[in-house]
C-alpha cells in the first residue's frame, strides 16, 4: 500500500511537471519501495474508478436516453412484487432492487434508458435514479461482457498478488479495465472486500463463531487472491455469481478458458490441498466439537 | 453573498479597536477577535463577568416568540441566555444570540442537508461537536461557539474542504464574494497537509446563463436543493460517491428554469458563476445601486452593479414581501439589453425615409409645429409598459392640455376596470399567497407572466399541498395543478356550481382567484370579471379578513397607469389619431393607424415602434432614472439611477415638460418633486414609497353586466418569457436563452 501511495504521489508529480519527473524517478529509484511502487503504478491507471463508467452519460450506439427499454413480462411480475414491499407513497425505496433486476435482464449492465424506465415506475425524476445508480459501484452503467470478472483489490488480496492476477487477465484478454473483449464474452473490473463470499464459504463448513464475529472478520481473506465472476451468459434466469479463490496467474487463465468453452470451473478455492477455507492439507486444530465459550453459562457469571 | 456583508460587519469592530466596547460586542470566532477580547472584556465589565450583555440577533433580525410561553425555550449560547421558539435549530439559536456560525450547505430558504460540517459547535455534555444547522435546540442546551473544540473542528472541516478545492482564486469569478474564501480566512488554518493530486471534475453545460467550473465544487448541494425545491426542475443531482462525487445532470441537460440564475448566488464557491458576467469585472470594482426591476409587474428588488457608465450585472435584494431573495432570469440577465439598440440622439425621419440626428431644439420644434396643425381630438398619447408614474402623469397632463383625453397605457385593453383599485391589484399581496389553500388561475400563466409570483405559489403548494386549478391555454407548470378547461365556459360552470372543482373551492379556507391581465384585452372582459365576482361571492373569496380576489398584471407600468387614469380605448384612439405620441410603447397595434398620422416615438430602444415613427426622442432607461413604479400588489417603489444616460437622452417626464413649453401649453412642474406633488393629487398612494397600499373599497358598485361570455378560449399572453419588452428584446443573452431554453 505504501508503495502504491508513493507511486501515485510520484505519478502526480510526473503529471504536474513533465521532465522533472524523470529526474525525480531516477533520484528515487535506489529506494526499493519507490522503485516497486513506480513499476506497479506504471501498470495501473492513475485514478482507479471502481465503477464501470464515468459519473456522466456519454451517448453510444447501445446506450442512449431515447432508446426504448422495458422490463420483460416475467420481470414485470417481479417489479410488482418488489414494489409491494413498500408503501405506495414511498415507491422510490424500490430503486435499488429494480436497478438490480434491470441489470440482470440487460446482461449485466443498466443502460440509461432502463434507469429512465425505472424512474417512471417509481414515479420520481430520472436524476434520482441516476444518483442511486452512480452511487453503487456494482451497478454497471457501461456494457460488460457475458462473464464480468471482478478482481478483488483489497489489502489481503493485493498482498497475495491480485495486481498480477488482474494484469494477467487483462493481458490474456487483450483489454483494458472495464473494457469488453471484441467477442463480447469477457470484461474485467475491480471489486473491493469480497469478505462476504468467504463468509458464505465458511458458513458452509458450519464454523459456529462466524456468527459471533460477523461479516467483518478479516480471516476470511485467507483464500486471497480471488476473483468474482458474474455470469450473464444464460440470461437473467440462469444468472450465477461465483467466486474463485487461491488463484495463481496460471490458474486464472485456465478458468477464463474453461468459461470460454462453456464449462463450469469448480467454484471456491482453487488450491488442490485446501478444502473451503480450511488449512492446506487438512485441519490442524478443531479436530473435535469445539467447547462452548465459558461465558455462555450465564448463571455462573 | 450574504457572507460578504457579514464578513464586513465582522471586520468593523476589529478596525475600530479604539472603542473597546465594540470589540467586546464582537463575538466573532476569528483568531484576532479572540485575542482581542480578554482585555476588552476586562475593560467593559470587570465587575460582573457572570452576566454578559445581551446581543443583537445577526443582521438585526427580529425573532417572534410564540405567545404561548410553552412553545418557547431557553438555551445558552456562550453563556448568554436566549429565548427562542420551539423547533429552532442550534444554528438559528446562535443567530438569535448574535453569533454567526460559518456554513456552506445550510441556507435558510432550502431544506437542511447537514453535509458540509462547517457549522460544528460544541454542546455541553455532547461527546462530539454537533452540526448546528441540523441539530434542534433543546431546552437548557449550553452551546459554545468559540471554544478550542469548536475552533479545531472548523479548522479540520475547512482543511478537508480545501483539500480538493483548486487554488485558482485569482482567476475565479467568485473571488471577493466567495464564502469559502472568506470563511477560510476567518476559520481555516494557515496551511494544509494535503500533498496528493487534487481531484478534477468535468465541467457541465447548464445553458447560456450558468457557467460551471465543477472542480471548484465543494458538494454543498445547495444548487441541487434549490433546483428541486424552489425552481421545481428536477435535473440536478449528486452523482458518484466518495472523492468522485460530483454535481451534475448525468444525461446532458440544460437547466430550463426561469429561476436558474439564482444558483449563481447560492453557490458558496465559484463552481456556478454567471456566464455573461464571466471575467468581466471584480465585485469590488462595482458600484452597487439598490433599485427595482421593471421587466414584469412584480417589481423585484434588485441591486444594479455598474462600473462607470456600464451596467455589469444585476443581483437580487432581499424583500420578503415581494421576491424573497430570488429573481427571475429575465430580471437578472436583461442588462445587456441596456447597451444595445439604444437611441442616442433626437432624430427626424427625412423625406428619403431615413432618420437624421438633430438637436433637441429642432426635434421639439418639429413636433410642436405638427401639434399645432392637428385637431385636439386627433392627438393620442400611449405610454409603454416600462413607463414610470412621473412620465405617465406628464404625458396625461400634456395630452389633456392639448385638448384631448385619448391617453392610454399599452396592455390595459379597451375598458380596463380602473374605477376601483381592488379590481386590478393583487389584493392578497404576494406574500399573502402563502396563506392560501386553493388557487384558481384564470387565463394567467404565472410562470411566464410573473415568475416570482409563481415561485410563491409553488412554495405554498409545496408547503401546504394547496390545490391549484387552472383555466387557460395548455401551459407548463412546475407544481401539481389541475387543468380545468381552456375557456370562459369552464369559469361559468364553476360559478354555477356544476364543475368538480367547486367542491375544492367550497371546502377551501383561504381560496385565491388570480385573473390574468391578459383578460383586459378580451372583448368579453366585463362578463368574465363579473363571473369572477359572482364566483368570489359564492365561494367566500372576499371576506373582511381575507381578500383572495386578484388580478396579476403583466407590465411594470400597468398599475400606476390605471391609478393615474390612462384608460382610453386603444382601438378608437389609434384609429382616429393624426398625432400619435408613443412613450416607449412598442407592443401597441398600429395597423389601424391612418397613413398620414404623425408618430413621435419617445423611448430608450430602437424597437418595433421606431419603424413607424417620424420623430425619435431618446429617453433614459429604468437603470438611468429616478422613477416611481407600482407593482401588481400595489406596492410603490422607486428606481434609483445607477448609470448615466446614454448620449443625448433625457428623462421621459422632462422631455414632455420641454415639449409642452415649445408647444405653448407649459406643464406646471419643473422638478421631480413637483411632478410627484402633482401625482399626489391624482393617486396619493404613488407617493408612499415601499409601502403596499391595499385598496380600501372592494364593494361591487358596478351595474350588472348584460354581456355574455364568449366561447373563445383564453390565449397564452406571454409567448416568450425571455423577450417581453424593448430591453429584453435588445438583449443578446435573452436571445440566446430563447433560442436554447424555450421548449419547442
Amino acid at each position: 500500500m505504501a508503495a502504491r501511495l508513493a507511486a501515485r504521489r510520484l505519478l502526480g508529480l510526473a503529471a504536474a511537471s513533465g521532465s522533472a519527473s524523470e529526474v525525480a524517478a531516477r533520484r528515487l529509484a535506489p529506494s526499493p519501495i519507490a522503485a516497486a511502487g513506480y513499476a506497479a503504478a506504471s501498470r495501473a491507471p492513475v485514478s482507479r474508478p471502481f465503477s464501470t463508467a464515468l459519473n456522466y452519460h456519454i451517448d453510444s450506439p447501445e446506450n442512449k436516453p431515447d432508446m426504448k427499454w422495458e422490463f420483460s413480462e416475467a420481470n414485470m411480475k417481479k417489479v410488482k412484487e418488489i414494489l409491494s414491499h413498500y408503501p405506495s407513497n414511498y415507491k422510490q425505496s424500490g430503486i435499488i432492487p429494480l436497478l438490480d433486476l434491470a441489470q440482470q435482464q440487460h446482461g449485466g449492465w443498466v443502460p440509461v434508458a432502463a434507469m429512465d424506465a425505472i424512474a417512471k415506475i417509481v414515479e420520481v425524476a430520472p436524476i434520482r435514479v441516476y444518483e442511486v445508480a452512480t452511487f453503487y459501484t456494482m451497478f454497471n452503467r457501461a456494457k460488460v461482457g457475458k462473464y464480468h470478472l471482478l478482481v478483488c483489490g483489497t489489502t489481503p488480496c493485493m498482498i497475495r498478488g491480485s495486481r498480477e492476477i488482474e494484469e494477467t487477465l487483462l493481458e490474456h484478454l487483450g483489454v483494458k479495465r472495464n473494457e469488453v473483449t471484441s467477442d463480447g464474452l469477457f470484461s474485467v473490473g475491480e471489486m473491493e472486500c469480497m469478505n462476504w463470499s468467504d463468509c458464505v464459504v465458511i458458513s458452509d463448513v458450519k464454523i459456529n463463531f462466524i456468527h459471533i464475529s460477523g461479516l467483518h472478520w478479516q480471516g476470511c481473506c485467507v483464500n486471497a487472491p480471488m476473483i468474482a465472476v458474474a455470469d450473464y451468459s444464460k440470461g437473467s434466469e440462469g444468472y450465477s455469481y461465483n467466486y474463485y479463490e487461491d488463484l495463481t496467474p496460471k490458474r486464472v487463465v485456465e478458468i477464463v478458458e474453461m468459461l470460454r468453452r462453456g464449462e463450469t470451473p469448480p467454484r471456491g478455492t482453487q488450491h488442490p490441498e485446501r478444502k473451503n477455507c480450511g488449512p492446506a492439507g487438512g485441519n490442524t486444530t478443531l479436530h473435535g466439537e469445539p467447547k462452548p465459550p465459558p461465558c455462555r453459562d450465564l448463571d455462573a457469571c | 453573498m450574504a457572507f460578504v456583508a457579514r464578513a464586513l460587519r465582522r471586520s468593523k469592530p476589529l478596525i475600530s479597536s479604539r472603542c473597546p466596547v465594540t470589540v467586546a460586542s464582537c463575538r466573532w470566532i476569528s483568531p484576532t477577535a479572540a485575542a482581542g477580547s480578554p482585555e476588552a472584556g476586562a475593560a467593559v465589565a470587570p465587575a460582573d463577568p457572570e452576566l454578559p450583555r445581551p446581543r443583537e440577533p445577526v443582521g438585526g433580525a427580529r425573532v417572534e416568540l410564540p405567545s404561548n410561553s410553552e412553545d418557547a425555550l431557553e438555551v445558552f449560547v456562550d453563556g448568554h441566555a436566549v429565548r427562542i421558539p420551539k423547533g429552532f435549530t442550534v444554528l438559528q439559536a446562535c443567530e438569535v444570540a448574535g453569533v454567526d456560525i460559518p456554513r456552506f450547505c445550510y441556507h435558510s430558504r432550502l431544506s437542511i442537508a447537514g453535509n458540509c460540517r462547517m457549522c460544528l459547535v460544541e454542546v455541553e455534555k455532547s461527546p462530539k461537536p454537533v452540526a448546528s444547522c441540523a441539530m434542534p435546540a433543546l431546552p437548557g442546551m449550553k452551546i459554545k461557539t468559540n471554544t478550542p473544540v469548536a475552533k479545531k473542528a472548523r479548522e479540520g472541516v475547512m482543511e478537508f474542504l480545501l483539500m480538493n478545492h483548486p487554488l485558482d482564486c485569482p482567476i475565479c469569478d467568485q473571488g471577493g464574494e466567495c464564502d469559502l474564501q472568506d470563511q477560510s480566512m476567518a476559520f481555516g488554518a494557515d496551511r494544509g497537509r494535503f500533498t496528493e493530486m487534487k481531484r478534477s471534475v468535468v465541467d457541465k453545460n447548464l445553458g447560456p446563463l450558468v457557467k460551471t467550473v465543477m472542480t471548484r465544487c465543494i458538494q454543498c448541494t445547495r444548487c441541487v436543493r434549490f433546483a428541486t425545491e424552489v425552481a421545481g426542475v428536477q435535473d440536478l443531482g449528486i452523482l458518484g460517491r466518495g472523492s468522485g462525487e460530483e454535481i451534475g445532470t448525468y444525461v446532458e441537460r440544460l437547466m430550463t428554469s426561469e429561476l436558474s440564475g439564482n444558483v449563481i448566488d447560492i453557490c458558496p464557491v465559484g463552481a456556478l458563476t454567471s456566464k455573461p458576467f464571466a471575467f468581466k469585472a471584480r465585485n469590488w470594482e462595482l458600484k452597487n445601486t439598490e433599485t427595482i426591476d421593471v421587466t414584469d409587474a412584480v417589481g423585484s428588488n434588485i441591486r444594479v452593479d455598474s462600473r462607470g457608465p456600464e451596467v455589469m450585472r444585476i443581483v437580487p435584494r432581499i424583500n420578503e414581501d415581494i421576491n424573497e431573495e430570488w429573481i427571475s432570469d429575465k430580471t437578472r440577465f436583461c442588462y445587456d439589453g441596456l447597451k444595445r439598440q439604444r437611441l442616442n440622439d433626437p432624430m427626424i425621419r427625412g423625406p428619403d425615409g431615413r432618420f437624421k440626428a438633430v438637436t433637441w431644439r429642432d426635434a421639439l420644434a418639429v413636433v410642436a409645429e405638427v401639434l399645432q396643425q392637428v385637431k385636439p381630438q386627433e392627438i393620442t398619447g400611449v405610454a409603454g409598459k416600462l413607463s414610470d408614474a412621473e412620465s405617465m402623469m406628464a404625458l396625461k397632463d400634456f395630452v389633456n392640455r392639448m385638448g384631448s383625453d385619448k391617453v392610454l397605457c399599452e396592455g390595459n385593453g379597451p375598458s380596463p376596470p380602473a374605477d376601483l383599485r381592488s379590481n386590478y391589484l393583487m389584493n392578497t399581496s404576494v406574500a399573502g399567497l402563502e396563506k392560501a389553500d386553493v388557487f384558481l388561475l384564470v387565463g394567467t400563466q404565472p410562470r411566464v407572466e410573473a415568475a416570482m409570483v409563481n415561485a410563491r405559489i409553488r412554495k405554498t403548494v409545496r408547503a401546504t399541498q394547496a390545490k391549484v386549478g387552472y383555466i387557460g391555454a395548455p401551459a407548463d407548470f412546475n407544481y401539481d395543478h389541475e387543468h380545468l378547461g381552456t375557456g370562459p365556459q369552464t369559469l361559468v360552470e364553476i360559478a354555477e356550481g356544476q364543475h368538480p372543482f367547486c367542491s375544492v373551492l367550497q371546502s377551501a379556507k383561504n381560496p385565491v382567484i388570480i385573473a390574468g391581465a391578459g383578460l383586459f384585452e378580451r372583448e368579453d372582459q366585463d362578463a368574465i370579471f363579473s363571473t369572477i365576482q359572482t364566483l368570489a361571492k359564492k365561494y367566500n373569496v372576499t371576506r373582511p379578513d381575507w381578500n383572495g380576489l386578484n388580478v396579476l398584471l403583466l407590465h411594470a407600468a400597468q398599475a400606476a397607469a390605471l391609478d393615474l387614469g390612462l384608460v382610453a380605448n386603444p382601438a378608437e384612439s389609434i384609429k382616429s389619431a393624426k398625432f400619435l405620441y408613443l412613450m416607449g410603447a412598442d407592443d401597441i397595434n398600429l395597423d389601424k393607424l391612418p397613413e398620414d398620422a404623425f408618430v413621435v416615438y419617445q423611448g430608450h430602444h430602437g424597437d418595433k415602434a421606431v419603424y413607424r415613427a417620424n420623430v425619435i426622442l431618446p429617453s433614459s432607461a429604468f437603470s438611468e432614472k429616478e422613477g416611481t413604479y407600482e407593482n401588481t400588489e400595489g406596492c410603490t417603489q422607486w428606481t434609483i439611477p445607477a448609470v448615466p444616460t446614454v448620449g443625448d437622452a433625457r428623462d421621459d417626464w422632462k422631455i414632455i415638460r420641454a415639449l409642452s413649453e415649445v408647444a405653448g401649453a407649459q406643464l406646471p412642474y419643473d422638478s421631480l418633486q413637483a411632478v410627484r406633488d402633482r401625482i399626489s393629487t391624482v393617486a396619493p398612494n404613488l407617493i408612499h414609497v415601499d409601502e403596499r397600499e391595499p385598496s380600501t373599497i372592494s364593494a361591487e358598485v358596478k351595474p350588472p353586466v348584460k354581456q355574455q361570455v364568449s366561447s373563445t378560449p383564453f390565449k397564452t399572453i406571454v409567448e416568450n418569457f425571455y423577450m417581453t419588452d424593448a430591453i429584453t428584446r435588445a438583449s443578446k443573452i435573452m436571445a440566446q436563452c430563447s433560442a436554447s431554453l424555450l421548449k419547442k
